[in-house]
């Protein structure tokens, strides 16, 4: 589904209709002043407008009534396209938003009052529009969720097809890292308690949407830098049109208003003002259609200049979980008796690790045995054993890390094999993680399980290198296993048996030599590795902790999503760049088209600048100006969809681009104007 | 023909032969590193630390330098307005030449303090030879003052974070007595000995083969041309600069002093390379610089070569070339390499009339002072170029879809303001005043008639030119305008301090936000700086901006002149 949103229709009609209404609207000056560029081209049209006035009052220096008229109605026309490619950019972003929306709308929440009317723990149905933060409700089968919230009681299966677009339900329960619930998704089955996290209108998605809307969206500060250079250019050319008045009077050559004011607007980078904003939302957007909310847009342009890129080895770079591959009895064990120890040993284990043990002890033909309930006990994994197992009378089965296994076997007296540590090493060396399995304290073999690395990670981890961002792959497995396997998915660096605070260190260790680090967390005890790393991103299933500390929110739970949103934030620095260049460039064709339009009647000899051989001055400075105003809607597509990225290195894509955008905006605007003035010349 | 081409080919090898081992030097003398002059000059450094009461080990911030810098610039400022307008009555004056007028001894201080040396008076008549050794003393110091800052900035660019960028003093000091002092005596006594002066006696006097007595001023020439030449300062010593045969005797003074010019500029981007270790950054840099500058010289003496076209049209040939305006010695080759190479830099030495080149000779000329750091002024024309590279730093930074940075620092806002400031400067300078004093011509022409010897598009090169020598800091002038009246003195004053001090505090302030930043090491997405591609865009972004900003102003001046006489 994610796939058929990003290739949505670059204009849908209803967009269209309602970004021309808004075209108009912000015609406001209060409202344009932010955007110096396209408010000079507002002060020029209104300047225009007294002038065609003026001739129609009989005024004779100012050229005919029609030209004046063409010129301000072009003018015009331009901060229309300006304003439309910004709106259309904001429809589009709204659009996205509202759809998900939709999914929130008020719901009937079961509100719980601490203290009720009759009993403690009271239920009533209230709209979920009342609910504030801190407030409880809960959900049972075939409820929508009215509120985000964490699960404080129970456990439930969650339909959050309506947001993540994937179907398969997904379990969330009180405790742990799975405990955050979205509103607008649906409970498939049981029961749970949810304590309500974010106040009304300030939950992640309402916050994307004000950004998304400008009303809070502020500049990022690269944009601020990039508003301060357009500044600058219009200010250089205002110098160039006001001196250009006193010189004129010099060379005893009069130029019409409309001539300064068309020669003005023509030089000043309106291309770029008027597609800035643009560029800046359709970024959020772009992120939004890959489902990431970002919490503002500087986290996008952030995600641009990551360095270092921390990834999960589980899901991100392996597929899943570990499996089984291999059972080694120790010496002088029987095969047949191991891995029945080991079947034994994970009969109560839930995880998949364990479940693949048995999986494959199935293969091998051993069926599940029958016990006798009252003599058995399972074992449960602490994370202070680190193991597991069962006891069936005195028999005590436990299966572990080589070196709490190997704790336990010395503990009792007795010791490890160096054969069976030998094998330990090998399997670990083979990117596999050993499981060790003792009987009674005696170590009796072990058990290998291995990653399977995702197809095409490699390729890229590839272009990541290319594009100068270090991957490091975090994992709780073993140093041995850990680099086996970061060698064959071709990570950069890796961190083994890797603990919360050993993410947090290293993300420090970095920014301490001038990096900046992205991670992707969910859980609780990742929140401050979140905040700690530029770009955080966390992920929808994660607590509501992980989120908060964060500044994306991932609504797929994918991890190779921090990849995408990476290039997401090059393309938008890239286009802004790019799209700069090009309307800079095209300012060299436009002086050839309009410096001899202004001086031929008084100075013929500048006949020999007129290098397009443009048919008149009038029909220059006209063709100048259309194409000063068609070149914006041209180019909004490639505002909307962006500059491609290509990882091919720093110098390279500067030569690319340079040649494209630089160049061709050198180039360009030539054929252009003199086609445009083919046109024109018919009339003028 | 061909010895012509052959004679400045020779010359800017020579410079460029010159110029790697220079660098090499002042990169050890800024950095404090023992050098072979130090047993000789040492003891002279400490005495003008002793007299001036500084410690040269203080290291100091960029604003510490900055007002360092100020300081050192007000102080002689005011001594030398005191001297220019008593020197009528003080001692050393033979030839009785008067005091300068409140007006003219502004112009010509400001002139002097900021590295430009327009000359609004005539050396023989105007100044007495205490007045000519106060400006030599001030061609050392304005020149020192540059190179001094562009070391802080080197400095800056090598920090990784911090914001201790060594003691202004000890970098002004050392530039005048480890590097221009000594270079100034062996051009000095290379001059000499082809025949400049250096006397402290009036005019001579011979009677001449019609029987007349005639006059010649002479003086302490010798020392004043030197430093003339190799602080880009261009303040003559005689009135038509070293177009005059005692300030230039003959070809093999004309290779010295022209080398002088660009020895220094082009020493200083070599000098960056061993500081930083970035030689191929400096190389980089002089490449671009290079291809600028060669695409002003080339055409500009295939123009001269050529002749004029008005003088084509009356059907005389001229197989010297265009020679209106040149000496007969140098010839149009090296007249037109000397006009590019004192405009590029900020030297404004003149060894032909300017206003006498070719209508695209002149534009060239125009265009180096615009851009103003193809090599540029010792010191200043490494900081104009400093903020280019800025500017191009941020655009491609974007375009590779990173946020900018040079040299492991991020390029953001507050630079980008000042730099986008600086760039603007030199524009508005520029053109509000040539706008400014077109608009007075343009509605009074009877009253300023004195003003333009050639009214017309040749008048109105000549008023572009004077604002743009003076905003460069260049000083040399379309000699046609009739500049020494207060309008122009005071004028020019104003664009010469302005056009002087923001751009050295512009890049400071930059490269000193920089210094402080956190150094992000290189990784592979990091745009490299040293590339022929990030060259060329700094070549787009100094083309671009210069051409954008001037062309108006052109078309209506030279290039309107050249269509006309085609």
């Amino acid at each position: 589904m994610s796939k058929d949103k990003r290739n949505a229709k670059l204009f849908e009609g209803s967009q269209v209709r309602d970004a021309l209404k808004q075209s108009f609207i912000k015609l406001n000056p209060r409202a344009l002043v932010h955007n110096p560029v396209m408010f000079t081209v507002e002060i020029g049209t209104a300047i225009m407008l007294v002038v065609c006035i003026w001739v129609l009052l009989g005024e004779k220096s100012q050229g005919s009534f029609a030209y004046n008229l063409i010129i301000f109605l072009i003018l015009f026309i331009t901060v229309l396209f300006g304003n439309f490619a910004e709106a259309i950019a904001e429809a589009r972003g709204k659009a996205q938003a509202d759809s998900l929306r939709k999914t929130r709308q008020d719901t009937p929440a079961k509100k719980v009052f601490a203290v009720g009317g009759i009993f403690t723990d009271e239920i009533k149905i209230v709209p979920s529009s009342q609910l504030q933060k801190g407030d409880f409700f809960i959900c049972e089968t075939g409820d929508t969720i009215p509120m985000d919230g964490e699960i404080v009681e129970g456990i439930a299966t969650i339909d959050e097809s309506a947001i993540t677009g994937e179907s398969a339900p997904v379990i969330r329960e009180s405790g742990g890292d799975k405990s955050s619930v979205t509103g607008g998704t649906k409970v498939l089955s049981d029961h749970i308690k949810v304590k309500v996290t974010t106040a009304p209108g300030e939950s992640f998605l309402d916050k994307m949407i004000a950004l998304v809307e400008g009303a809070s969206r502020q500049k990022t500060p690269n944009e601020i830098a990039l508003t301060i250079l357009l500044a600058g250019f219009t200010i250089i050319f205002i110098i160039v049109c006001v001196t250009l008045k006193p010189f004129g009077d010099y060379a005893n050559t009069p130029i019409t208003i409309a001539a300064f004011i068309s020669l003005f607007v023509c030089l000043i980078p309106t291309t770029i003002g008027g597609l800035l904003s643009a560029i800046g939302i359709a970024g959020m957007d772009r992120a939004l259609r890959a489902n990431v909310i970002t919490k503002s847009g500087k986290a996008v342009e952030t995600a641009g200049d990551i360095d270092t890129l921390l990834l999960d080895k589980t899901g991100t770079i392996t597929i899943g979980n570990r499996k089984a591959t291999n059972f080694w009895p120790g010496a002088g064990v029987d095969e047949n008796a191991f891995v029945e120890a080991c079947v034994l040993s994970s009969l109560a284990d839930e995880t998949p690790e364990g479940k693949s043990i048995i999986e494959l002890a199935e293969t091998k033909g051993f069926k599940k045995p029958v016990l006798q309930k009252d003599k058995v006990t399972f074992i449960e994994f602490t994370a202070e054993t680190r193991s597991s197992g069962v006891n069936i009378g005195d028999t005590r089965i436990r299966k572990g890390a080589y070196d709490s296994i190997r704790n336990k076997v010395e503990k009792a007296g007795n010791s490890v094999s160096p054969e069976m540590y030998d094998r330990v090493k090998v399997v670990a060396a083979n990117g596999g993680t050993p499981l060790v399995v003792s009987n009674n304290d005696v170590a009796i073999g072990v058990i290998e399980l291995q990653d399977i690395i995702k197809p095409g990670i490699h390729d890229r981890f590839d272009r990541l290198r290319k594009m100068g961002v270090k991957t490091v792959m975090v994992t709780g497995d073993n140093p041995l296993t850990a680099k086996f396997i970061a060698e064959k998915a071709g990570v950069d660096d890796f961190i083994a048996e890797a603990k919360p605070e050993d993410k947090m260190n290293y993300i420090k260790k970095e920014q301490t030599g001038g990096k900046l680090v992205a991670m992707m967390g969910d859980g609780t005890n990742d929140a401050p590795a979140l905040a700690q790393a530029d770009v955080g991103v966390a992920m929808n299933s994660g607590t509501q902790a992980a989120k908060e500390a964060g500044n994306m929110v991932d609504l797929d739970n994918d991890p190779t999503k921090l990849i995408e949103i990476v290039e997401i934030g090059k393309q938008l620095l890239m286009t802004r760049g790019t799209l700069t260049t090009f309307s800079i460039a095209n300012d060299v064709a436009k002086y050839f088209a309009i410096v001899p339009a202004l001086f031929i009647a008084s100075i013929p000899a500048l006949q020999g600048l007129n290098i397009m051989q443009l048919h008149s001055p009038q029909s220059a400075i006209l063709s100048a100006v259309i194409f000063n105003a068609i070149i914006i809607p041209l180019l909004i597509p490639l505002a909307l969809r962006g500059v491609a990225y290509k990882p091919i290195g720093a110098s390279a894509l500067l030569r690319r681009n340079l040649l494209i955008y630089g160049l061709g905006g050198v180039i360009v605007p030539f054929i252009g104007i003199k086609l445009i003035d083919m046109l024109v010349s018919i009339w003028f | 023909m061909n010895t012509e081409i052959i004679g400045i080919v020779t010359m800017f090898l020579l410079t460029l032969l010159l110029a790697i081992p220079l660098g090499r030097y002042m990169g050890k003398v800024y950095q404090g590193e023992k050098t072979w002059l130090d047993p000789i000059l040492g003891p002279l450094d400490k005495l003008f630390f002793k007299l001036g009461g500084a410690k040269p080990d203080r290291d100091m911030t960029w604003q510490q330098h900055l007002l360092a810098l100020l300081t050192i610039n007000l102080v002689w400022f005011l001594f030398s307005m005191a001297i220019l307008m008593t020197m009528g009555s003080l001692p050393l004056n033979p030839d009785g030449n008067p005091s300068m007028t409140a007006d003219l001894a502004f112009n010509t201080t400001i002139s002097f303090i900021s590295n430009t040396n327009l000359q609004h008076y005539s050396g023989e008549s105007g100044v007495s030879y205490l007045g000519q050794l106060v400006l030599m003393l001030f061609q050392f110091i304005s020149a020192g003052i540059g190179m001094a800052a562009c070391a802080v900035v080197f400095k800056a660019m090598k920090e990784k974070a911090g914001d201790k960028l060594g003691n202004f003093y000890n970098y002004f000091i050392k530039s005048c007595t480890r590097v221009l002092l000594p270079l100034s005596i062996v051009v000095a006594v290379l001059l000499l000995i082809n025949g400049t002066p250096m006397t402290f006696k009036g005019k001579d006097q011979f009677i001449s083969l019609q029987g007349d007595t005639v006059s010649v001023s002479r003086g302490p020439a010798a020392a004043m041309v030197a430093i003339k030449q190799l602080g880009t300062n261009g303040g003559g010593f005689f009135g038509v600069n070293s177009a005059h045969p005692l300030e230039n005797p003959n070809y093999f003074t004309n290779i010295i002093e022209n080398v002088s010019i660009i020895l220094i500029p082009i020493a200083l981007i070599f000098t960056m390379g061993f500081m930083l270790k970035k030689r191929r950054l400096a190389w980089m840099i002089f490449g671009v610089m290079t291809v600028g500058f060669l695409l002003l010289l080339v055409p500009s003496v295939y123009q001269e070569m050529k002749g004029s076209p008005a003088i084509t049209r009356l059907g005389v040939t001229q197989q010297l070339g265009s020679m209106e305006g040149k000496e007969v010695r140098f010839g149009p080759a090296a007249s037109a390499y000397w006009g590019i190479t004192t405009t590029v830099t900020s030297n404004g030495s003149v060894n032909a009339m300017h206003d006498s080149f070719t209508a695209l000779t002149g534009m060239f000329c125009m265009l180096g002072m615009m851009v103003n750091s193809f090599y540029g002024g010792v010191g200043v024309g490494f900081l104009n170029f400093y903020v280019y590279i800025i500017i191009a730093v941020f655009i491609s930074g974007l375009m590779v879809g990173r946020t900018p940075e040079f040299l492991g620092k991020k390029i953001e806002a507050k630079e980008m303001k000042i730099a986008t400031i600086i760039a603007l400067l030199h524009t508005f300078l520029i053109l509000a005043f040539t706008a400014l004093s077109s608009h007075l011509y343009a509605h009074d022409p009877k009253t300023y008639a004195g003003w333009l010897n050639n009214p017309g598009y040749h008048g109105f090169s000549e008023m572009l030119y004077e604002y743009t020598s003076s905003s460069a800091n260049n000083g040399s002038g379309f000699e046609g305008l009739g500049d020494a009246v207060p309008f122009w003195n005071i004028t020019c004053g104003i664009v010469m301090l302005l056009g002087r001090y923001l751009p050295i505090i512009g890049p400071l302030a930059i490269a000193g936000i920089l210094a402080k930043k956190k150094y992000v090491p290189e990784s592979a997405g990091t745009l490299k700086t040293d590339t022929f591609t990030f060259g060329a865009m700094v070549f787009a972004v100094i083309a671009i901006v210069v051409a954008l900003s001037f062309f108006p102003a052109l078309a209506l001046g030279p290039i309107a002149e050249y269509f006309s006489m085609k």
